[in-house]
């Protein structure tokens, strides 16, 4: 058992916190808890995991309403702090809701729900989710949603690619339409990480049919970088608690 | 209201007093066909419903299995036919959020859905495509929502489905065999309603679904609402762990008046409840609205008054779930519905209410039974003698059948469903392993173990021979489970046919049960669930008869998991073994002259007509078990599909097809014999130059399956089959695919009948469904 904590947050709604749940625990032997979405987070949590589903139903948009959640302020918090935080599909929605990823995800180009697998592309392997990945690596990996298509303005997508913030694209990018074939973003700090895709669908061999090798390196890779960010915090927290270090580039 | 005359006699007779008027309501819902079953009961009692691994519990709306380590499967099928002809959207959808309730209140999580659909001939019905689109969207968005994978099903178009629509819906839980909800109570307990407001919709909506569709009534069409379905699972299923549920029932068709006096009937007790506690949508509504609402997502929970009901309510508040405490358990056996005064839950006094029903529920919840004259339709006669001439013959004697081969693989019915299943979220749950567009779907359980699920009808075969057109579904249902290396533990059956009261109808009703149970018992699979759809009547006549059956299967060789690394495990290494260039293909099982209800003659030819394809248990006994055998070792088989619609030409094009390969086979290498009786002899029968090659290519005979073998396996592969005693044969290899790849089908030596281009065809045949519906 690794002792890394993992709180997966639960929408009404939800419907990939169980799956997320049995990937974490069951396979990669995190702490998991799940945190009911008025609730906060439990105090020594290393990881914040908002998983897919139907939030809310996708009442007024994917992801509008459950953004509004009490947890959420939390979530915010521990996302300036550092901690790491995914977002998965709906989770990404609810992300990019409530503005702590920008952008937004519209309506697919096929105007339907798609659920297929796809390969991603690999562009920033410098997350916590994505540090024993490489640049360039191929993640076979599913995609089930209605509202998947990735878009930000001119402006915000410039800054993203600047920033190395697009951290997955799919291979191939004209799958639903995202605009550069955006598949998954990460914050200026790169921990906190929002995917359409749905990683804990592709990282075992029984439910992968084409390799499960890659896509379970983004559980691996917060395996490895939890307890170092948590020694890291400490170190802060001892120095009398350094700033937050709004908008500094991560090495 | 549809109370008969002579029901409304034996009504009074049984209360000795003339009925209210909320009694009629309450008991022309109950006593709606769609409820009671009354003219199928009779018959529906000779099918199996034992067997080792069932698990029989009063009370229950789903059947339940015993799949090893102390969990259950549960499984259920329903239909959503009326609604969805006439607002296929929201038919397709609450006929998907219903079975999962039945599944839910046997204390299970539901895990998976199949889906099967069935509408007119897009060629010459205009509503054809738009109640498919419709109702393709109405279980995606449903089943996405909850969160539960559609992991399977069937399509199909028929002339008889014109303007009609047929929905069925299998749902199948799993659980920890002591979570089940054991159906009890005691006088005392309270009666609780959970879930979405009652309202106005579906109202008679039993008794819409028990008459010809003459009027688009769409205020007896109910309204979806997933979010509300997808809570109310949670709830119930965080209210059956912490122990507060003693018994449990789904609102399905005649809502609370069924609920309310069937859960009262199976547990023998009476029931009190008071229609102006129910949380409604709406003010004003009557008694007798709330008694026949049929508004979804609700479940009637049975629990003590005190810790139980306490319970309820604050998971009812975490989760934002509506409920009302509508009721009160009695001893007396009476199903009572008051209104105005106190919460019936309240307490003793009932003080200046109004007594609107009160009767014994076994009354209510027992409609009485018809016994409905049957007799053979006349269309019959001859049926089965009519046949066609070989297709015309091209040079050299060999026909050439191309063109007829590409045709059959872009027929709507025999066409890739990925435009379907691609809408489906088929792997939420993360249990899916063998995905849509296979055999059977495959879902791993928590024991280690695999469970195998296929649905399939066959309406054309049905109604050329209604008997042996339903043991053939059936048989095909099993077939299709095999090819994933699953056995047949239990099975599903959905009975749709038109109008009862034709004799015509109800003798082929009668006919397709029979031979249900009669196959069932022979090879000993338990019928654990099913349901009866009867007046499914068009504009012009009743449709096919179309059984459906859902057959279960359980991998049980599974071996040790560690969660996701090893591949150590046989079954898994199969299910994702994948057809190669060089594989030797082998068909299993005789084809036999049986083109009745072929797609070949219906689709290609446009004969109705022909002789029926026949299982024989003994054949069907011998092939399975030697695929079977095939498939639980490791690294012999490839691929194994089941021969069906379209005959063994699409079988072998659409496993090419399916992978971007190519093939070259012989069909004059295929065993052949005359009839059923000839093949279960073990003989291949007479010599194979009889049969014209139309024959060989698309006859839709039972119990074959085609493997595709590697190399090395061959020997062993054979070897096995010999032992078996099945008939089988080599008829060619898998061939390479991509640009120049081809399917090539010879009869005898050089004579080639079809040669398809691969990625052309599979380019086509992917894009039917898609290309149909967006009018490309």
């Amino acid at each position: 058992m690794r002792l890394v904590k993992v709180g997966i947050v639960v929408f009404p709604g939800s419907n990939c916190d169980r799956d997320m749940h049995h990937v974490l625990r069951d396979v990669f032997g995190f702490d998991v808890q799940y945190v009911w979405h008025t609730k906060t987070v439990p105090a020594g949590t290393d990881a914040v995991v908002l998983p897919g589903g139907f939030s809310y139903g996708d009442r007024l948009r994917a992801g509008a309403i459950a953004a509004h959640s009490p947890v959420m302020s939390d979530v915010r918090r521990l996302a300036s702090e550092g901690t790491p935080v995914l977002g998965v599909c709906n989770g990404f929605q609810i992300l990019t809701e409530c503005g702590i990823l920008p952008g937004a995800l519209l309506v697919n180009e096929s105007l339907g729900f798609m659920c297929q697998w796809t390969d991603l592309v690999v562009e920033n392997a410098s997350t916590p989710f994505t540090s024993m990945l490489y640049v360039g690596q191929r993640v076979p990996i599913p995609i089930a949603n209605g509202e998947g298509r990735y878009y930000a303005d001119e402006d915000t997508v410039r800054d993203l690619q600047r920033g190395g913030r697009v951290v997955f694209r799919y291979a191939d990018g004209s799958v639903n339409g995202s605009v550069g074939g955006i598949a998954g973003i990460c914050s200026d700090d790169g921990n906190v990480v929002g995917m359409m895709p749905h990683p804990e669908r592709a990282a075992e061999y029984e439910t992968n049919p084409v390799d499960c090798g890659p896509a379970r390196m983004i559980f691996e890779s917060l395996a490895g970088y939890a307890p170092v960010q948590r020694q890291r915090q400490r170190q802060i927290s001892h120095a009398g608690r350094v700033g937050g270090g709004e908008g500094e580039a991560r090495p | 209201m549809s109370l008969e005359q002579s029901e409304l006699d034996y009504l009074t007779s049984r209360l000795g007093r003339i009925p209210r008027p909320a009694e009629l309501h309450i008991v022309a819902a109950e006593w709606s066909e769609h409820c009671s079953y009354k003219s199928s009961k009779r018959h529906l009692r000779i099918l199996p419903t034992d067997g080792p691994l069932v698990i029989s519990e009063k009370g229950y709306d789903s059947g339940v299995l015993d799949v090893g380590g102390g969990y259950v499967v549960t499984a259920h099928i329903e239909s959503h036919n009326h609604p969805s002809a006439v607002e296929p959207y929201g038919g397709a959808a609450t006929g998907v959020g219903g079975v999962i309730r039945d599944i839910l209140s046997a204390g299970t999580r539901p895990i998976a859905i199949l889906d099967g659909l069935r509408f007119g001939n897009p060629r010459t019905d205009p509503k054809a495509l738009w109640l498919f689109k419709n109702a393709v969207s109405g279980i995606a968005d449903y089943g996405n929502c909850i969160g539960i994978p559609t992991v399977g099903g069937e399509l199909e178009f028929d002339d008889s489905y014109a303007g009609y629509a047929m929905v069925d819906v299998a749902a199948i839980g799993f659980g920890k065999r002591d979570r089940l909800v054991r159906n009890h109570a005691e006088p005392g307990d309270v009666v609780v309603l959970l879930g979405g407001p009652t309202g106005r919709d579906g109202i008679g909506g039993s008794q819409f679904a028990s008459d010809s569709l003459e009027t688009e009534d769409r205020s007896a069409v109910q309204i979806p609402d997933p979010f509300i379905e997808k809570l109310l699972i949670e709830a119930v299923l965080e209210a059956r762990s912490a122990g507060a549920i003693h018994a449990m029932k789904d609102l399905g068709g005649g809502g609370l008046s069924c609920a309310v006096s069937e859960t009262a009937d199976a547990l023998g007790v009476g029931i009190t409840i008071n229609a102006d506690a129910v949380h409604a949508r709406e003010g004003g509504m009557s008694v007798e609205e709330i008694m026949t609402s049929e508004s979804q997502e609700r479940m009637l929970v049975i629990t003590d008054g005190v810790r139980g009901l306490q319970t309820i309510r604050e998971i009812c508040s975490k989760f934002g779930v509506s409920h009302s405490v509508i009721g009160v358990v009695k001893r007396d056996g009476m199903m009572r519905v008051t209104s105005g005064g106190r919460r019936a839950g309240g307490g003793e006094e009932e003080e200046e209410e109004d007594v609107a029903a009160e009767m014994p529920a076994e009354v209510v919840a027992n409609a009485r039974l018809l016994d409905l004259p049957r007799q053979r339709p006349a269309y019959l006669d001859g049926i089965e003698g009519v046949s066609c001439a070989p297709h015309a013959q091209g040079g050299g004697g060999a026909a050439d059948y191309t063109d007829i081969l590409r045709r059959l693989m872009t027929s709507p019915n025999i066409a890739s469903r990925s435009w379907v299943y691609s809408q489906y979220d088929h792997e939420v749950g993360i249990r899916t392993v063998v995905r849509p567009g296979a055999d059977a779907s495959v879902l791993r359980l928590d024991n280690g173990r695999y469970l195998a699920v296929s649905m399939d009808g066959n309406p054309k075969h049905c109604y050329v021979n209604p008997r042996q057109g339903a043991i053939g579904c059936f048989e095909e249902a099993c077939r299709n489970v095999v090819c994933t290396g699953a056995a047949p533990i239990g099975m599903l059956d959905h009975l749709q046919f038109g109008d009862p009261t034709d004799p015509g109808v109800f003798w082929t009703f009668v006919e397709s049960v029979r031979g249900i149970s009669d196959f069932a018992r022979e090879m000993g699979i338990p019928c654990v669930g099913g349901k009866v759809s009867l007046y499914n009547e068009t504009p012009s006549g009743p449709i096919k008869p179309t059984p459906v059956i859902a057959v279960l299967g359980l991998v049980s060789d599974g071996g040790s998991r560690d969660g996701g690394g090893r591949a150590d495990d046989s079954a898994m290494q199969r299910m994702l073994a994948r057809p190669a260039d060089g594989d030797h293909i082998i068909v299993v099982g005789s084809t036999k002259d049986e083109m009745g209800g072929s797609e070949y003659y219906e689709y290609i030819r446009g004969v109705v007509g022909g002789r029926c394809p026949a299982v024989s248990a003994a054949e069907s006994r011998r092939n399975s078990g030697a695929i079977l055998d095939i498939t639980r070792r490791a690294g012999l088989s490839h691929m194994v599909h089941d021969c069906s619609k379209g005959g063994l030409a699409a079988a072998v094009s659409e496993m090419c097809l399916g992978a971007g390969l190519g093939c070259d086979v012989d069909v004059a290498r295929v065993p052949r014999a005359h009839d059923a009786g000839a093949a279960a002899d073990g003989t291949a029968g007479a010599p194979a130059r009889e049969m014209p090659d139309d024959v060989t290519l698309f006859s839709e005979s039972h119990s074959r399956y085609v493997v595709l073998v590697p190399d090395e396996s061959l020997q062993e592969v054979e070897d096995l089959l010999a032992r078996s005693g099945a008939v089988h044969a080599r008829i060619g290899r898998v061939t390479r695919g991509g640009p120049g790849g081809r399917i090539i089908l010879r009869s005898g030596g050089d004579r080639t009948v079809a040669d398809l281009s691969v990625d052309k065809t599979r380019g086509e045949w992917s894009g039917v469904l898609g290309g149909m519906v967006h009018g490309a």
